[in-house]
């Protein structure tokens, strides 16, 4: 099941800048929320900031509170590493690993976390993959084909299959479709669409007719502030916000 | 700014407004073609419907291919909503306007007659609430378009009191039920054009302020209990 999350006076800073300022946003869990905004509106730092991702930066800095189910992410003693296990993430540009069979790229997480019995490895492999609508494509290939010689759509989906393998609580997903054509990007939207029977997901995405086709709140993002958040369909049609109706009528600037 | 698209709203504007001027006209024409119980300005109105037609056809058009090819979002989106909504709307006050017309056609039959209800008056009404609602479009202003969902009950009062008056001036005078039926038939038409102009004011007030009155209904404005918390 997905769990809850709970962002509260969350501020970030690469150096000097600031890029996220005060940002509270309470989502609750198995929804997916989309997180729009123009380019350098904070929205990548803040998916980043909810998986300590952000910190990976040198030159970063946060404050504030990350609360993703019952665990306090910024708490002293929160091991960074525990938290990428429970909150996975998928980027823009698929990125299996290239010279690793289907099968070890999602395999892989598991293999890390001391998983080794082959039955089990087996068996997570083949729920990944057909959570994540590969494994028809795939399933004759498994061992035969690196991860590399897959489209770029399959490439993309196989990334959320090993993101998925390790069971998370939470899925980001950085402009997971940006890159790949229209049939494609609608296999994705329809697996997020699913997976939020299991899974809590954040979606990062410039593309503001796929917010409002998969998702069930959205947030706007503007110069690092959170300028509005509700349900999708409230933000698409009636927003509160002249900023929000600005941006995505397309009047902005 | 997406110049193309703008200017693909303000054609739409435009065109709907125009279609708006033929149906007030007709409407205007039928009246007067029964009030002078002239055949040839029935005529006119047929023809106007005809011009009625075409431009909803044009602005179906125009606004499907928005919809599909700019993806209008928000006020933007509410608009090309509004505008096909009130399209239809306006199609029907034409269709209206033909019935006042022909039913005009069969009194012109009985020049000597008298007819007991108010007809201009009613006329008069109706056609303020259609001009009202399309000036509450042209300049998106939900409080005029208000003014007109408080007219409709004066047109209903109107018809109510037309159907009274009618039923007693049949008991009276049988052989010209048929003709009374048809002046009947004119003030439920003329009332049926009232209604379409509540829904177009109705459109303009989803269009301007995102909330759906109709039905007496008030929605999308109100504070929202499952709404996500936020700053």
């Amino acid at each position: 099941m997905g769990v809850g999350i709970e962002v509260n006076n969350l501020n970030a800073w690469f150096g000097k800048a600031q890029v996220l300022n005060e940002v509270n946003m309470k989502i609750g869990p198995n929804a997916v929320t989309a997180v729009i905004g123009p380019s350098g509106c904070g929205k990548s730092t803040y998916v980043r900031c909810l998986n300590r991702m952000h910190e990976t930066n040198p030159d970063a800095r946060l404050t504030g509170s990350v609360k993703v189910g019952e665990m306090e992410i910024y708490a002293p003693g929160t091991d960074a590493v525990d938290v990428r296990r429970r909150i996975g993430m998928v980027f823009q540009k698929p990125n299996p690993f290239p010279t690793m069979s289907i099968y070890d790229n999602v395999a892989a997480g598991l293999r890390l976390n001391g998983f080794t019995r082959r039955a089990e490895l087996d068996a997570a492999v083949e729920s990944s993959l057909r959570m994540a609508a590969l494994w028809e494509e795939v399933r004759d290939v498994l061992k035969k084909k690196s991860g590399a010689s897959l489209s770029g759509g399959q490439q993309q989906r196989l990334c959320i299959a090993r993101a998925l393998a390790v069971q998370p609580e939470l899925l980001l997903m950085d402009e997971p479709a940006s890159a790949l054509d229209p049939i494609s990007t609608g296999k994705i939207e329809e697996l997020i669409f699913q997976l939020k029977t299991k899974y809590t997901v954040v979606i990062v995405t410039h593309n503001m007719q796929q917010a409002a086709r998969v998702a069930d709140y959205t947030g706007f993002f503007l110069m690092g502030k959170l300028i509005e958040f509700d349900k999708t369909e409230k933000i698409f049609t009636t927003p509160s916000d002249k900023r929000t109706e600005d941006y995505i009528t397309g009047r902005f600037g | 700014m997406r110049t193309r698209f703008q200017q693909g709203l303000d054609e739409l504007k435009e065109r709907l407004l125009e279609m708006g001027g033929l149906a007030e006209s007709a409407i205007e024409l039928a009246s007067e073609s029964l009030r002078k119980r002239d055949g040839r300005i029935a005529q006119e109105v047929f023809e106007r419907e005809k011009l009625i037609n075409e431009s909803q056809r044009a602005i179906d058009e125009m606004g499907v291919d928005l919809l599909a090819m700019q993806q209008p979002m928000a006020t933007d989106l509410r608009f090309v909503l509004a505008v096909l909504k009130i399209n239809s709307d306006l199609e029907r006050v034409g269709d209206l306007a033909v019935n006042i017309a022909q039913r005009s056609l069969n009194v012109a039959q009985e020049q000597e007659l008298v007819i007991p209800v108010d007809i201009a008056r009613m006329t008069t009404a109706v056609s303020t609430m259609v001009r009202r609602a399309l000036e509450s479009f042209l300049s998106a202003k939900s409080d005029v378009a208000q003014a007109v969902l408080q007219m409709d009950s004066i047109v209903d009062r109107m018809k109510d009191e037309a159907f009274i008056t009618l039923v007693a001036q049949m008991k009276k005078d049988p052989e010209r039920i048929r003709i009374y039926m048809d002046v009947l038939l004119i003030t439920r038409s003329l009332e049926r054009i009232a209604d379409h102009a509540t829904n177009i004011a109705e459109d303009v007030i989803f269009w301007v302020n995102g909330t759906d009155v109709r039905h007496n209904s008030r929605v999308a404005t109100e504070p929202d209990s499952d709404r996500p918390a936020s700053q």
